[in-house]
Protein backbone atom coordinates (compact mmCIF):
# COMPACT_ATOMS: atom_id res chain seq x y z
CA UNK A 1 0.00 0.00 0.00
CA UNK A 2 2.81 2.28 0.58
CA UNK A 3 4.08 1.77 -2.70
CA UNK A 4 1.00 2.23 -4.38
CA UNK A 5 0.65 6.09 -2.48
CA UNK A 6 4.10 7.02 -3.22
CA UNK A 7 3.67 5.83 -7.05
CA UNK A 8 0.13 8.06 -6.88
CA UNK A 9 2.07 11.50 -5.00
CA UNK A 10 4.75 10.76 -7.79
CA UNK A 11 2.39 10.26 -10.74
CA UNK A 12 0.41 13.14 -9.43
CA UNK A 13 2.67 15.80 -8.66
CA UNK A 14 4.52 14.71 -12.20
CA UNK A 15 1.74 15.37 -14.09
CA UNK A 16 0.85 18.52 -12.25
CA UNK A 17 3.91 19.89 -12.86
CA UNK A 18 4.09 19.12 -16.26
CA UNK A 19 0.82 21.04 -17.05
CA UNK A 20 2.94 24.22 -15.55
CA UNK A 21 5.19 23.13 -18.30
CA UNK A 22 2.87 23.37 -20.93
CA UNK A 23 2.19 26.87 -19.94
CA UNK A 24 5.07 28.45 -21.52
CA UNK A 25 4.76 25.44 -24.42
CA UNK A 26 1.46 27.23 -25.01
CA UNK A 27 3.40 30.38 -26.29
CA UNK A 28 5.55 28.73 -28.95
CA UNK A 29 2.66 26.91 -30.33
CA UNK A 30 0.68 30.10 -30.59
CA UNK A 31 3.36 31.63 -32.68
CA UNK A 32 4.46 28.94 -34.45
CA UNK A 33 0.82 27.82 -35.58
CA UNK A 34 0.12 31.45 -36.64
CA UNK A 35 3.53 32.89 -38.31
CA UNK A 36 4.79 29.49 -39.14
CA UNK A 37 8.07 31.13 -36.71
CA UNK A 38 9.96 29.38 -33.51
CA UNK A 39 9.40 32.06 -31.23
CA UNK A 40 13.32 31.72 -29.61
CA UNK A 41 12.03 34.65 -27.28
CA UNK A 42 9.25 32.85 -25.96
CA UNK A 43 11.20 32.51 -22.26
CA UNK A 44 12.33 36.24 -22.33
CA UNK A 45 8.87 37.16 -22.72
CA UNK A 46 7.83 35.19 -19.48
CA UNK A 47 10.59 37.10 -18.00
CA UNK A 48 9.67 40.47 -19.40
CA UNK A 49 5.91 39.91 -18.31
CA UNK A 50 6.83 38.55 -14.85
CA UNK A 51 9.35 41.89 -13.81
CA UNK A 52 6.56 43.83 -15.56
CA UNK A 53 3.84 42.40 -12.92
CA UNK A 54 6.36 41.99 -9.66
CA UNK A 55 7.58 45.20 -9.98
CA UNK A 56 4.74 47.71 -9.54
CA UNK A 57 3.17 45.12 -7.36
CA UNK A 58 5.78 45.39 -5.09
CA UNK A 59 5.87 49.38 -5.28
CA UNK A 60 1.58 49.63 -4.64
CA UNK A 61 2.06 47.30 -1.33
CA UNK A 62 5.05 49.37 -0.16
CA UNK A 63 2.86 52.26 -0.82
CA UNK A 64 -0.27 50.73 1.62
CA UNK A 65 -2.45 49.41 -1.63
CA UNK A 66 -4.83 46.64 -0.42
CA UNK A 67 -2.61 43.47 -2.00
CA UNK A 68 -5.70 42.14 -4.46
CA UNK A 69 -6.09 45.84 -5.68
CA UNK A 70 -2.34 45.83 -6.12
CA UNK A 71 -2.45 42.73 -7.94
CA UNK A 72 -4.99 43.59 -10.33
CA UNK A 73 -3.28 46.87 -11.16
CA UNK A 74 -0.31 44.81 -11.52
CA UNK A 75 -1.73 42.69 -14.27
CA UNK A 76 -2.98 45.09 -16.11
CA UNK A 77 0.33 47.06 -16.49
CA UNK A 78 2.28 44.07 -17.96
CA UNK A 79 -0.48 43.13 -20.00
CA UNK A 80 -0.32 46.55 -21.22
CA UNK A 81 3.80 46.37 -21.32
CA UNK A 82 3.58 42.70 -23.41
CA UNK A 83 0.87 45.12 -25.94
CA UNK A 84 3.06 47.24 -26.51
CA UNK A 85 6.07 44.57 -26.83
CA UNK A 86 3.92 42.89 -28.92
CA UNK A 87 3.23 45.89 -31.37
CA UNK A 88 7.18 46.71 -31.25
CA UNK A 89 8.06 43.68 -32.31
CA UNK A 90 5.62 43.34 -34.81
CA UNK A 91 6.54 46.97 -36.69
CA UNK A 92 10.05 47.10 -36.46
CA UNK A 93 11.42 43.62 -36.37
CA UNK A 94 9.06 40.90 -38.48
CA UNK A 95 6.92 43.51 -40.54
CA UNK A 96 9.57 44.28 -42.68
CA UNK A 97 10.26 40.31 -43.07
CA UNK A 98 7.38 39.95 -44.24
CA UNK A 99 7.02 36.92 -47.12
CA UNK A 100 10.74 35.70 -46.01
CA UNK A 101 11.35 32.27 -44.83
CA UNK A 102 10.48 30.75 -41.69
CA UNK A 103 14.44 30.73 -41.08
CA UNK A 104 15.07 34.05 -41.20
CA UNK A 105 11.82 35.04 -39.17
CA UNK A 106 13.59 32.52 -36.03
CA UNK A 107 16.93 34.06 -36.28
CA UNK A 108 15.36 37.23 -35.91
CA UNK A 109 13.26 36.15 -32.64
CA UNK A 110 16.96 35.18 -31.52
CA UNK A 111 17.65 39.08 -31.90
CA UNK A 112 14.49 39.89 -29.68
CA UNK A 113 15.23 37.90 -27.01
CA UNK A 114 18.98 39.32 -26.19
CA UNK A 115 16.85 42.94 -26.77
CA UNK A 116 14.17 41.53 -24.14
CA UNK A 117 16.42 40.32 -21.22
CA UNK A 118 18.31 43.06 -21.46
CA UNK A 119 15.58 45.52 -21.52
CA UNK A 120 13.37 43.88 -19.03
CA UNK A 121 16.48 43.79 -16.49
CA UNK A 122 17.34 47.45 -17.11
CA UNK A 123 14.12 49.15 -16.83
CA UNK A 124 12.81 46.45 -13.95
CA UNK A 125 16.13 45.55 -12.21
CA UNK A 126 17.72 42.06 -11.86
CA UNK A 127 17.24 40.37 -9.00
CA UNK A 128 15.67 37.33 -7.79
CA UNK A 129 11.75 39.05 -6.75
CA UNK A 130 9.72 36.75 -4.81
CA UNK A 131 5.86 36.54 -5.88
CA UNK A 132 3.25 35.39 -4.13
CA UNK A 133 -0.21 35.09 -5.96
CA UNK A 134 -1.20 31.34 -5.58
CA UNK A 135 -1.04 29.58 -2.42
CA UNK A 136 2.49 27.29 -2.05
CA UNK A 137 1.61 24.97 0.58
CA UNK A 138 -0.09 21.52 0.07
CA UNK A 139 -2.80 19.14 0.57
CA UNK A 140 -2.65 15.42 2.08
CA UNK A 141 -5.21 13.81 0.25
CA UNK A 142 -6.00 10.04 1.00
CA UNK A 143 -4.39 9.96 4.49
CA UNK A 144 -6.62 7.22 5.62
CA UNK A 145 -6.14 5.05 2.82
CA UNK A 146 -2.30 5.71 2.85
CA UNK A 147 -0.06 5.77 5.81
CA UNK A 148 1.21 9.81 5.19
CA UNK A 149 -1.71 10.77 3.08
CA UNK A 150 -0.97 11.68 -0.90
CA UNK A 151 0.86 15.10 -0.56
CA UNK A 152 -0.07 17.31 -3.95
CA UNK A 153 1.11 21.01 -3.97
CA UNK A 154 -1.81 23.87 -4.30
CA UNK A 155 -0.36 25.93 -6.35
CA UNK A 156 0.29 23.21 -9.26
CA UNK A 157 -3.20 22.24 -9.68
CA UNK A 158 -3.87 26.17 -9.87
CA UNK A 159 -1.57 25.90 -12.77
CA UNK A 160 -3.36 22.88 -13.91
CA UNK A 161 -6.79 24.81 -13.71
CA UNK A 162 -5.15 28.21 -15.50
CA UNK A 163 -3.87 25.95 -18.20
CA UNK A 164 -6.99 24.09 -18.61
CA UNK A 165 -9.22 27.21 -18.95
CA UNK A 166 -6.37 28.51 -21.70
CA UNK A 167 -6.45 25.88 -23.40
CA UNK A 168 -9.77 25.14 -24.12
CA UNK A 169 -10.54 28.95 -24.73
CA UNK A 170 -7.63 29.02 -27.54
CA UNK A 171 -8.79 25.44 -29.01
CA UNK A 172 -12.41 27.13 -29.89
CA UNK A 173 -10.87 30.49 -31.05
CA UNK A 174 -8.16 28.88 -33.39
CA UNK A 175 -10.97 26.09 -34.95
CA UNK A 176 -13.66 28.07 -35.26
CA UNK A 177 -12.94 31.81 -35.90
CA UNK A 178 -12.50 33.98 -38.60
CA UNK A 179 -9.62 35.42 -36.77
CA UNK A 180 -8.55 31.72 -36.06
CA UNK A 181 -8.46 30.81 -39.47
CA UNK A 182 -6.73 33.80 -41.09
CA UNK A 183 -4.40 33.12 -38.13
CA UNK A 184 -3.40 29.69 -39.46
CA UNK A 185 -4.11 31.18 -43.35
CA UNK A 186 -0.99 32.93 -42.66
CA UNK A 187 1.32 31.06 -41.22
CA UNK A 188 0.97 28.55 -44.40
CA UNK A 189 1.34 31.13 -46.99
CA UNK A 190 1.84 35.17 -46.71
CA UNK A 191 1.19 36.01 -50.21
CA UNK A 192 -2.20 34.12 -50.66
CA UNK A 193 -3.53 35.23 -47.19
CA UNK A 194 -2.79 39.15 -48.56
CA UNK A 195 -4.35 37.98 -51.82
CA UNK A 196 -7.57 37.35 -49.55
CA UNK A 197 -7.87 40.44 -48.19
CA UNK A 198 -6.27 39.66 -44.46
CA UNK A 199 -3.71 42.03 -43.30
CA UNK A 200 -0.73 40.65 -42.22
CA UNK A 201 0.64 42.64 -39.81
CA UNK A 202 -2.76 42.85 -37.80
CA UNK A 203 -2.57 39.49 -37.32
CA UNK A 204 1.03 39.09 -36.66
CA UNK A 205 0.12 41.74 -34.10
CA UNK A 206 -2.38 39.74 -32.66
CA UNK A 207 -0.56 36.83 -32.46
CA UNK A 208 2.33 38.19 -30.27
CA UNK A 209 0.26 40.15 -28.06
CA UNK A 210 -2.07 36.45 -27.30
CA UNK A 211 1.69 34.95 -26.44
CA UNK A 212 2.84 37.81 -24.51
CA UNK A 213 -0.44 37.25 -22.37
CA UNK A 214 0.12 34.08 -22.41
CA UNK A 215 3.73 34.05 -21.25
CA UNK A 216 2.30 36.91 -18.38
CA UNK A 217 0.10 33.58 -16.87
CA UNK A 218 3.03 31.16 -17.17
CA UNK A 219 4.74 34.24 -15.69
CA UNK A 220 2.19 34.36 -12.53
CA UNK A 221 2.39 30.11 -11.41
CA UNK A 222 6.14 29.99 -12.37
CA UNK A 223 7.27 33.41 -10.48
CA UNK A 224 5.39 32.28 -8.09
CA UNK A 225 6.85 28.54 -7.86
CA UNK A 226 10.25 29.71 -9.05
CA UNK A 227 10.35 33.52 -8.01
CA UNK A 228 10.86 36.16 -10.89
CA UNK A 229 14.00 36.36 -11.94
CA UNK A 230 16.71 35.60 -14.67
CA UNK A 231 16.75 31.87 -14.63
CA UNK A 232 13.05 31.61 -15.86
CA UNK A 233 13.95 32.05 -19.02
CA UNK A 234 15.88 28.64 -19.41
CA UNK A 235 12.13 27.79 -18.62
CA UNK A 236 11.77 27.75 -22.79
CA UNK A 237 14.53 24.83 -22.73
CA UNK A 238 11.70 22.78 -20.93
CA UNK A 239 9.13 22.96 -23.22
CA UNK A 240 10.75 21.96 -25.94
CA UNK A 241 10.47 18.05 -25.67
CA UNK A 242 6.91 19.31 -24.73
CA UNK A 243 6.55 20.83 -28.20
CA UNK A 244 8.35 17.68 -30.03
CA UNK A 245 5.91 15.40 -27.86
CA UNK A 246 2.81 17.18 -28.20
CA UNK A 247 3.64 18.79 -31.86
CA UNK A 248 4.62 22.18 -32.97
CA UNK A 249 1.38 23.35 -34.09
CA UNK A 250 -1.35 21.54 -31.90
CA UNK A 251 -2.59 23.42 -28.54
CA UNK A 252 -4.25 20.76 -26.88
CA UNK A 253 -0.65 18.71 -27.83
CA UNK A 254 0.91 21.04 -25.98
CA UNK A 255 -0.83 20.07 -22.67
CA UNK A 256 -1.05 16.29 -23.24
CA UNK A 257 3.38 16.55 -23.98
CA UNK A 258 3.77 18.46 -20.82
CA UNK A 259 1.66 15.45 -19.03
CA UNK A 260 3.73 13.26 -20.62
CA UNK A 261 6.93 15.03 -19.98
CA UNK A 262 6.33 16.11 -16.41
CA UNK A 263 4.84 12.50 -15.51
CA UNK A 264 7.77 11.07 -17.32
CA UNK A 265 10.36 12.38 -15.63
CA UNK A 266 9.53 12.23 -11.92
CA UNK A 267 8.57 8.44 -12.27
CA UNK A 268 12.23 8.05 -14.07
CA UNK A 269 14.04 10.43 -11.52
CA UNK A 270 12.09 8.46 -8.34
CA UNK A 271 12.18 4.69 -9.33
CA UNK A 272 15.05 4.55 -12.26
CA UNK A 273 17.03 7.90 -10.60
CA UNK A 274 18.64 5.79 -7.75
CA UNK A 275 20.01 3.11 -10.43
CA UNK A 276 21.92 5.79 -12.58
CA UNK A 277 23.11 8.00 -9.97
CA UNK A 278 20.05 10.48 -9.52
CA UNK A 279 19.35 13.80 -10.92
CA UNK A 280 17.89 12.65 -14.36
CA UNK A 281 15.16 14.33 -14.43
CA UNK A 282 16.90 17.47 -16.06
CA UNK A 283 17.59 15.58 -19.49
CA UNK A 284 14.66 12.67 -18.58
CA UNK A 285 12.61 14.50 -21.29
CA UNK A 286 14.74 15.32 -23.44
CA UNK A 287 14.90 11.37 -23.99
CA UNK A 288 11.20 11.20 -24.35
CA UNK A 289 11.05 13.47 -27.00
CA UNK A 290 13.99 11.48 -28.77
CA UNK A 291 11.92 8.59 -29.10
CA UNK A 292 9.12 10.26 -30.49
CA UNK A 293 10.92 11.97 -32.62
CA UNK A 294 11.95 8.41 -33.94
CA UNK A 295 8.59 7.27 -34.55
CA UNK A 296 6.46 10.21 -35.11
CA UNK A 297 8.08 13.55 -36.54
CA UNK A 298 5.23 15.58 -36.36
CA UNK A 299 4.71 15.04 -32.58
CA UNK A 300 1.65 13.56 -31.66
CA UNK A 301 -0.91 16.03 -32.35
CA UNK A 302 0.89 17.88 -35.00
CA UNK A 303 0.15 18.37 -38.86
CA UNK A 304 1.34 16.01 -41.40
CA UNK A 305 3.22 17.69 -44.32
CA UNK A 306 3.34 15.72 -46.68
CA UNK A 307 5.71 17.40 -49.43
CA UNK A 308 5.55 15.89 -53.56
CA UNK A 309 9.13 15.17 -54.53
CA UNK B 1 -14.59 58.21 -63.51
CA UNK B 2 -12.29 58.63 -66.35
CA UNK B 3 -13.84 60.48 -69.00
CA UNK B 4 -14.54 57.88 -72.06
CA UNK B 5 -11.38 57.71 -74.60
CA UNK B 6 -11.41 56.96 -78.53
CA UNK B 7 -10.27 53.50 -77.72
CA UNK B 8 -13.23 52.78 -75.20
CA UNK B 9 -15.49 51.33 -78.11
CA UNK B 10 -17.00 47.82 -76.55
CA UNK B 11 -19.76 47.42 -74.60
CA UNK B 12 -19.38 47.77 -71.16
CA UNK B 13 -17.50 50.37 -68.70
CA UNK B 14 -14.35 50.47 -67.86
CA UNK B 15 -13.76 48.41 -64.48
CA UNK B 16 -9.74 48.55 -64.02
CA UNK B 17 -7.62 51.09 -66.21
CA UNK B 18 -3.87 50.73 -66.37
CA UNK B 19 -2.38 53.71 -67.32
CA UNK B 20 1.75 54.45 -67.93
CA UNK B 21 2.74 51.77 -65.42
CA UNK B 22 6.26 51.32 -65.03
CA UNK B 23 7.94 48.89 -62.74
CA UNK B 24 11.69 47.67 -62.26
CA UNK B 25 13.69 45.95 -59.74
CA UNK B 26 17.39 47.71 -59.64
CA UNK B 27 18.37 47.72 -63.60
CA UNK B 28 15.86 45.22 -64.80
CA UNK B 29 12.92 46.82 -66.16
CA UNK B 30 10.17 44.53 -65.58
CA UNK B 31 7.37 46.41 -67.26
CA UNK B 32 7.38 50.00 -69.23
CA UNK B 33 4.89 52.29 -69.54
CA UNK B 34 1.87 49.59 -69.92
CA UNK B 35 -1.50 51.08 -70.77
CA UNK B 36 -5.00 48.77 -71.18
CA UNK B 37 -8.40 48.66 -69.91
CA UNK B 38 -10.61 46.07 -68.73
CA UNK B 39 -14.27 46.35 -69.24
CA UNK B 40 -16.65 45.11 -66.35
CA UNK B 41 -17.80 41.42 -67.82
CA UNK B 42 -14.80 40.71 -69.82
CA UNK B 43 -12.88 37.71 -70.30
CA UNK B 44 -9.33 39.63 -70.80
CA UNK B 45 -5.70 37.41 -71.54
CA UNK B 46 -2.74 39.25 -71.07
CA UNK B 47 -0.01 36.80 -72.92
CA UNK B 48 3.84 37.13 -73.16
CA UNK B 49 6.54 35.12 -73.41
CA UNK B 50 8.30 34.05 -70.66
CA UNK B 51 9.67 36.95 -68.13
CA UNK B 52 7.72 39.58 -69.98
CA UNK B 53 6.32 40.22 -67.07
CA UNK B 54 3.20 39.02 -67.08
CA UNK B 55 3.13 38.23 -63.21
CA UNK B 56 4.68 41.30 -62.35
CA UNK B 57 1.29 43.60 -63.37
CA UNK B 58 -0.58 41.25 -62.12
CA UNK B 59 1.05 42.11 -59.05
CA UNK B 60 1.00 45.67 -59.58
CA UNK B 61 -3.29 45.54 -60.16
CA UNK B 62 -3.27 43.67 -56.88
CA UNK B 63 -0.97 45.71 -54.54
CA UNK B 64 1.88 42.87 -54.14
CA UNK B 65 4.55 45.80 -55.94
CA UNK B 66 4.14 49.36 -56.02
CA UNK B 67 4.68 50.59 -59.50
CA UNK B 68 7.11 53.29 -59.62
CA UNK B 69 5.53 55.20 -62.36
CA UNK B 70 1.77 55.67 -63.97
CA UNK B 71 -1.81 54.57 -62.08
CA UNK B 72 -4.50 52.67 -61.50
CA UNK B 73 -7.89 53.25 -61.24
CA UNK B 74 -10.42 50.48 -60.03
CA UNK B 75 -13.86 51.25 -60.39
CA UNK B 76 -13.60 54.88 -60.44
CA UNK B 77 -10.41 55.15 -57.84
CA UNK B 78 -7.30 56.38 -58.45
CA UNK B 79 -4.32 54.92 -56.67
CA UNK B 80 -0.65 54.74 -56.79
CA UNK B 81 0.27 53.14 -53.69
CA UNK B 82 -2.34 50.19 -52.10
CA UNK B 83 -1.58 47.25 -50.04
CA UNK B 84 -2.82 43.95 -50.53
CA UNK B 85 -5.17 43.20 -47.97
CA UNK B 86 -7.01 46.63 -49.45
CA UNK B 87 -7.22 45.83 -52.99
CA UNK B 88 -8.65 42.33 -51.72
CA UNK B 89 -11.30 44.67 -49.88
CA UNK B 90 -11.71 46.54 -52.70
CA UNK B 91 -12.44 43.64 -54.47
CA UNK B 92 -10.00 42.14 -56.45
CA UNK B 93 -9.59 38.39 -55.93
CA UNK B 94 -6.52 36.46 -57.05
CA UNK B 95 -4.95 33.12 -57.57
CA UNK B 96 -1.65 32.34 -58.06
CA UNK B 97 1.27 30.95 -60.53
CA UNK B 98 2.62 28.27 -58.14
CA UNK B 99 -0.90 26.94 -56.35
CA UNK B 100 -0.73 29.10 -53.16
CA UNK B 101 -3.12 27.07 -50.50
CA UNK B 102 -3.29 26.77 -47.37
CA UNK B 103 -1.76 23.24 -47.31
CA UNK B 104 -2.40 22.40 -43.40
CA UNK B 105 -6.43 23.02 -43.86
CA UNK B 106 -9.00 21.15 -45.51
CA UNK B 107 -10.33 22.14 -48.84
CA UNK B 108 -13.53 23.33 -47.28
CA UNK B 109 -11.07 25.73 -44.86
CA UNK B 110 -9.42 27.07 -47.49
CA UNK B 111 -12.45 28.56 -48.71
CA UNK B 112 -14.08 29.23 -46.10
CA UNK B 113 -10.39 31.76 -45.27
CA UNK B 114 -12.06 33.63 -48.70
CA UNK B 115 -15.25 34.29 -46.90
CA UNK B 116 -12.95 36.33 -44.05
CA UNK B 117 -13.55 39.44 -45.46
CA UNK B 118 -17.63 39.56 -45.41
CA UNK B 119 -17.53 37.84 -41.72
CA UNK B 120 -18.81 40.93 -39.83
CA UNK B 121 -19.36 39.56 -36.40
CA UNK B 122 -16.37 39.78 -33.54
CA UNK B 123 -14.01 36.91 -32.67
CA UNK B 124 -15.84 36.87 -29.19
CA UNK B 125 -19.31 36.30 -30.65
CA UNK B 126 -17.75 33.69 -32.49
CA UNK B 127 -15.51 32.11 -29.93
CA UNK B 128 -19.57 31.71 -27.98
CA UNK B 129 -20.69 29.88 -30.93
CA UNK B 130 -24.21 31.51 -30.50
CA UNK B 131 -26.93 33.97 -31.82
CA UNK B 132 -25.91 35.99 -34.65
CA UNK B 133 -22.06 34.62 -34.88
CA UNK B 134 -23.14 31.09 -35.65
CA UNK B 135 -25.94 32.36 -38.15
CA UNK B 136 -23.16 34.38 -40.15
CA UNK B 137 -21.28 31.20 -39.85
CA UNK B 138 -23.96 28.75 -41.50
CA UNK B 139 -24.67 31.41 -43.72
CA UNK B 140 -21.16 31.72 -44.87
CA UNK B 141 -20.86 28.00 -45.01
CA UNK B 142 -24.11 27.92 -47.39
CA UNK B 143 -22.32 30.14 -49.76
CA UNK B 144 -19.18 28.32 -49.81
CA UNK B 145 -21.10 24.55 -50.47
CA UNK B 146 -22.51 26.47 -53.19
CA UNK B 147 -18.72 27.46 -54.57
CA UNK B 148 -17.99 23.82 -54.11
CA UNK B 149 -20.99 22.36 -55.94
CA UNK B 150 -20.07 24.54 -58.55
CA UNK B 151 -16.29 23.81 -58.87
CA UNK B 152 -17.46 20.08 -58.39
CA UNK B 153 -14.88 19.02 -56.01
CA UNK B 154 -17.90 18.07 -52.95
CA UNK B 155 -16.30 14.75 -52.77
CA UNK B 156 -12.73 16.72 -51.53
CA UNK B 157 -13.87 19.18 -49.10
CA UNK B 158 -12.42 17.61 -46.01
CA UNK B 159 -9.44 16.76 -47.38
CA UNK B 160 -6.16 18.46 -46.43
CA UNK B 161 -5.32 20.24 -49.89
CA UNK B 162 -1.43 19.15 -49.68
CA UNK B 163 -2.92 15.40 -50.13
CA UNK B 164 -4.86 16.75 -53.32
CA UNK B 165 -3.94 16.35 -56.99
CA UNK B 166 -2.40 19.68 -58.93
CA UNK B 167 -5.70 19.91 -60.86
CA UNK B 168 -7.83 19.84 -57.85
CA UNK B 169 -5.55 22.10 -55.70
CA UNK B 170 -5.67 24.82 -58.51
CA UNK B 171 -9.54 24.38 -58.43
CA UNK B 172 -9.88 24.54 -54.73
CA UNK B 173 -7.70 28.09 -55.29
CA UNK B 174 -10.09 29.44 -57.69
CA UNK B 175 -12.62 28.44 -55.44
CA UNK B 176 -10.85 30.49 -52.52
CA UNK B 177 -11.26 33.38 -54.47
CA UNK B 178 -14.00 33.10 -55.85
CA UNK B 179 -15.23 32.64 -52.34
CA UNK B 180 -14.08 36.77 -52.22
CA UNK B 181 -16.85 37.48 -54.75
CA UNK B 182 -14.44 39.82 -55.82
CA UNK B 183 -15.81 41.82 -59.43
CA UNK B 184 -12.18 41.36 -60.34
CA UNK B 185 -10.76 38.19 -60.20
CA UNK B 186 -6.94 37.68 -61.62
CA UNK B 187 -6.01 34.35 -62.47
CA UNK B 188 -2.15 33.80 -62.85
CA UNK B 189 -1.23 30.90 -65.64
CA UNK B 190 -4.63 28.82 -64.26
CA UNK B 191 -4.07 26.33 -66.72
CA UNK B 192 0.19 25.63 -66.46
CA UNK B 193 0.95 22.37 -65.84
CA UNK B 194 -2.13 20.49 -66.40
CA UNK B 195 -2.89 17.53 -68.64
CA UNK B 196 -5.78 17.63 -71.57
CA UNK B 197 -8.49 17.00 -69.45
CA UNK B 198 -7.98 19.28 -66.47
CA UNK B 199 -7.32 21.64 -69.01
CA UNK B 200 -10.53 21.60 -70.43
CA UNK B 201 -12.47 21.56 -67.02
CA UNK B 202 -10.60 24.60 -66.38
CA UNK B 203 -11.48 26.52 -69.03
CA UNK B 204 -14.94 25.37 -68.42
CA UNK B 205 -15.20 26.47 -64.92
CA UNK B 206 -13.41 29.94 -65.70
CA UNK B 207 -16.25 30.71 -68.59
CA UNK B 208 -18.77 29.50 -66.07
CA UNK B 209 -17.69 31.24 -63.50
CA UNK B 210 -17.99 34.48 -65.98
CA UNK B 211 -21.25 34.04 -67.31
CA UNK B 212 -23.00 32.73 -63.73
CA UNK B 213 -21.45 35.23 -61.66
CA UNK B 214 -20.57 38.08 -64.16
CA UNK B 215 -17.00 38.30 -62.80
CA UNK B 216 -15.09 40.14 -64.85
CA UNK B 217 -11.55 37.98 -65.37
CA UNK B 218 -8.22 38.52 -66.50
CA UNK B 219 -5.87 35.62 -67.07
CA UNK B 220 -2.07 34.94 -68.38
Amino acid sequence: MILFGQILEVLIGGLLSGVLYSLVALGFVLIFKASGVFNFAQGAMVLLAGLALVRPLDYLVAQGVPFWVAVVLGLVFAAAVMTVTAWLIERFVLGPLVNQDGLILFMSTIGVTFILEGAAQMIFGADAYPLRLFPTDAWFLFEDQFPGGVLVNKLDVWGGMIAGVLVAGLAVFFQRTKTGRALRAVADDHSAAQSVGIPISWIWFIVWLVAGLVALVAATVWGTKLGVQFSITFLALKALPVLIIGGFTSVPGAIVGGLIIGAGEKLAEVYLGPYMGGGIEYWFGFVLALLVLMVRPQGLFGERIIERI
Amino acid sequence: MRAPAASDVAAGEVLLSVENVSLSFGGVRAIHEVSFDIRKGEIRAIIGPNGAGKTSMLNVINGFYHPQAGSITFKGVTRTQMRPFEAARGGIGRTFQNVALFKGMSALDNIMVGRTLKMRRGFLWQMLRVGPALTEEIEHRHRVEEIIDFLEIQAIRKVQVARLPYGLQKRVELGRALAMEPDLLLLDEPMAGMNLEEKEDMSRFIIDVNDHYGTTIALI
